[in-house]
């Protein structure tokens, strides 16, 4: 049963993974983007990730692609007027990803990844209390420090974003 | 309580390895394919995001809470780098009218 669903999510995520590049409107490439996070949030879920499953949701899917779509919007691009590549350098970016795809599994093929223990195991690790407690022993530093750099990203968008005068610079 | 997920139990862990390589070939083959910025922008995400289910799937495997405190902080980062490519994007538009990552093409040899 649970392996069906775990199969089912992979199909998903692989299809809507490969949609995102192949989509020719960017805001299907969002929307299957959205699917492709929501998949992942499922894998998260059957691992017993809890936390981090509402926090890809959240963020991912809430956040960061309402983001993209403001843009794509935003800037009138969902219209199909992307030039498109010549065939050959199509051609050769399909090649190298397959041989890449080649390569990672003729090398992970017999890895022996370990498997799980079962004495000692804890499942509920995922759960918000156990990483809170985590995340404010151990690295409450770089927690602290993720601050400060939300605070550099926010005020380097801004200033990216300010209209420029005179002519453009590049 | 605490019994073991029976996704832990029956699948292994390769299969997750598998599954996230091919995630990451697609955003690679996605960079690699496209001209448009955004499309571009978005396969990087999903790059990302097949590394965050590989150390999900590793911590969830050897019950150890340092890997997804890891994922979450790169889920931080991810959300402060589109934040800030986002940004770059809309004012290369402005510029160019257009966000095709070939007329920016100053710096090529």
């Amino acid at each position: 049963m649970i392996q069906n669903v775990f199969y089912f999510l992979c199909f998903l995520t692989l299809i809507s993974g490969s949609m995102v590049v192949f989509s020719r409107n960017p805001v299907y490439s969002v929307l299957f983007l959205i699917l492709t996070f929501f998949s992942i949030s499922g894998h998260y879920i059957l691992l017993n990730a809890q936390f981090l499953a509402a926090v890809n949701i959240i963020v991912y899917a809430g956040a960061i692609m309402v983001l993209f779509l403001f843009v794509i919007m935003f800037l009138n691009l969902n219209k199909e007027n992307e030039t498109h590549k010549s065939n050959l350098s199509k051609f050769a970016a399909v090649i190298a990803g397959g041989i890449l795809l080649v390569i990672m599994v003729a090398a992970l093929k017999d890895v022996d990844a370990g498997t799980y223990k079962a004495e000692g195991f804890d499942s509920q690790i995922g759960m918000v209390q156990n990483l809170g407690m985590v995340l404010f022993k151990n690295y409450l530093l770089p927690f602290e420090l993720a601050s400060v750099l939300f605070l550099v990203a926010m005020a380097g968008a801004v200033m990216l974003g300010k209209k420029e005068t005179g002519e453009r610079h590049f | 309580m605490n019994e073991i997920p029976e996704v832990i139990r029956t699948i292994p862990l390769n299969y997750y390895l598998f599954l996230s390589t091919a995630l990451f070939v697609i955003g690679v083959t996605g960079v690699l394919l496209r001209r448009n910025a955004i499309i571009i922008f978005m396969c990087i995400e999903l790059m990302l995001n097949a590394v965050n289910l590989l150390l999900v799937s590793f911590s969830a495997y050897r019950s150890d809470p340092n890997g997804q405190v890891f994922v979450f902080f790169i889920m931080a980062v991810a959300a402060a780098e589109v934040c800030v490519g986002l940004a770059i994007i809309v004012m290369i538009y402005r510029n160019l009218q257009s966000t095709d990552v070939h007329l920016l093409n100053k710096l090529k040899w």
